[in-house]
């Protein structure tokens, strides 16, 4: 059985300086009660995982609009002026990454793989720095593995196991990421006894969860203003 | 140009790259232009959307009150499922992207060049949202089609002989279709194929910043 507590207590671990990963995109699967209690926790100085940062005051675009971030590994801003302001005045280090890649270089390390080789990114900016590798006749760069100290998720479901149901297109970088950090939380609408989550429907073995929190924040990314 | 015609346009436009699509074929399409493909695909055929931030089978927007949190769009927007629609998570849906699993996929475009060389991700120093899924598409992707207007805000040519803006991907395009012309990118470079009913070849050529060749018959759309 894996431990339940509070939110709070959850990421009390979660030190200045520390490397978070947090599952979602444009705010769609955010685990949006564990970043409410990071952010009461005041953490600073993270280095952020993280497809997008969403919206300025929903969900992760609340840890970039409150100086949490010190530096950003995600692949895409857009849509976050705050981010994009803050790159530019040097107050966040920005690394960019093809969602793709950004996917396979976290389960690169969650799967124990030394990296992948990927198409995406040949002939752009993406590929200086990087070793070249000509496969069959196409070259591939070589993308390293990505892990953090902790994860941060959200499932509709998860049983005491910590076995996970994430619904529909919430699903998304949650998945990979809880095979890729040292200490994996999450939050769940509902959480049950063992067999009462079918075995059919398990998106995320329990054996990547470390802890399981009670979501009490709806998860919506409706209210956004656009 | 005014409004109306304007939309006329990209409706003329989105309706011509609808009807390169088989029977059967799996299509990303981008945000902006692109998605308005989604409203003319044709009737006889079925067409499946993948959104790269999960699932196959896009569907149209929900009737307002019907919005679920769970369902958004690659542009962060609720939406719903067509029956027979599949979820899967990053790694699956970036799989089926590089692997070569997505039939086409549409996108805008800052820049086009001979080559097929696309820039559309990002201007340095003025806009820089980061690549999101572009980058994986264009390389895995197996048909690219850009879908833009034929020049910028300023009326200069956006079909270049050499992008200058940084890449999103390297001689991937293979069809450009503005509101002036359907351009196919060959080895030999760009062959223009059709151009728009309220256009001229002379006009295409005047708007283009690259070498066109012309195939045989040039169609209208």
């Amino acid at each position: 059985m894996k431990p339940i507590m509070t939110a709070e207590k959850a990421v009390k671990n979660i030190s200045d300086g520390a490397t978070v990963m947090v599952g979602g995109f444009m705010a769609c699967g955010n685990p949006f009660t564990l970043i409410d209690a990071l952010i009461k926790k005041g953490s600073k100085k993270l280095t952020l995982i993280t497809s997008d940062t969403g919206y300025p005051e929903v969900g992760v675009g609340r840890l970039i609009c409150q100086d949490r971030v010190e530096k950003l590994i995600a692949s895409h801003i857009g849509t976050n002026p705050v981010s994009g302001r803050k790159m530019n005045a040097g107050e966040m280090q920005v690394t960019l990454v093809p969602q793709g890649t950004l996917a396979e270089r976290i389960r690169a390390k969650g799967a124990g793989l030394g990296g992948v080789l990927t198409p995406t990114g040949i002939g752009t900016e993406v590929e200086n720095g990087k070793q070249k590798l000509t496969i069959e006749g196409r070259d591939y760069l070589l993308e390293l593995p990505l892990g953090a100290d902790f994860a941060l998720i959200k499932a509709e479901i998860c049983d005491r196991y910590g076995n996970c149901f994430l619904p529909k297109a919430a699903k998304n970088s949650a998945a990979v990421m809880a095979m890729a950090a040292d200490h994996v939380i999450v939050e769940a609408d509902n959480i049950v006894e063992p067999g009462d989550l079918d075995p059919e429907k398990v998106t995320i073995p329990g054996v990547f969860i470390s802890t399981i929190v009670k979501a009490v924040l709806p998860a919506s990314n409706l209210d956004v203003p656009k | 140009m005014s409004p109306d015609a304007r939309e006329l346009k990209r409706l003329r436009l989105a309706k011509r790259i609808a009807r390169e699509f088989p029977d059967g074929a799996v299509v990303n399409l981008g945000i902006g232009m692109p998605t308005m493909v989604a409203e003319h695909l044709p009737a006889d055929r079925t067409i499946l959307l993948h959104s790269e931030n999960g699932f196959i089978g896009l569907g149209p927007k929900p009737e307002k009150g019907g919005e679920d949190p769970r369902l958004v769009n690659a542009g962060g927007q609720p939406v719903t499922v067509v029956p027979g629609a599949c979820f899967f998570d990053s790694f699956t849906s970036f799989s089926i992207i590089r692997g070569g699993h997505v039939d086409y996929t549409v996108l805008g475009a800052l820049e086009v060049d001979e080559q097929g060389n696309l820039a559309n991700y990002m201007i340095p120093g003025k806009m820089v949202p980061g690549m999101g899924g572009a980058m994986d598409l264009v390389a895995g992707a197996r048909n690219v089609i850009v879908a833009m207007e034929h020049v910028n805000k300023n009326g200069d040519p956006k079909i270049l002989r050499k992008c200058t803006l940084p890449l999103t991907a390297r001689a991937e395009v293979d069809l450009i279709v503005t509101d002036m012309a359907f351009i196919r990118v060959t080895k030999k470079g760009l062959v223009l194929e059709e151009i728009a009913e309220d256009t001229t070849v002379e006009d295409v050529v005047r708007n283009t910043g690259a070498r066109l060749s012309l195939s045989g018959e040039i169609g209208r759309f």
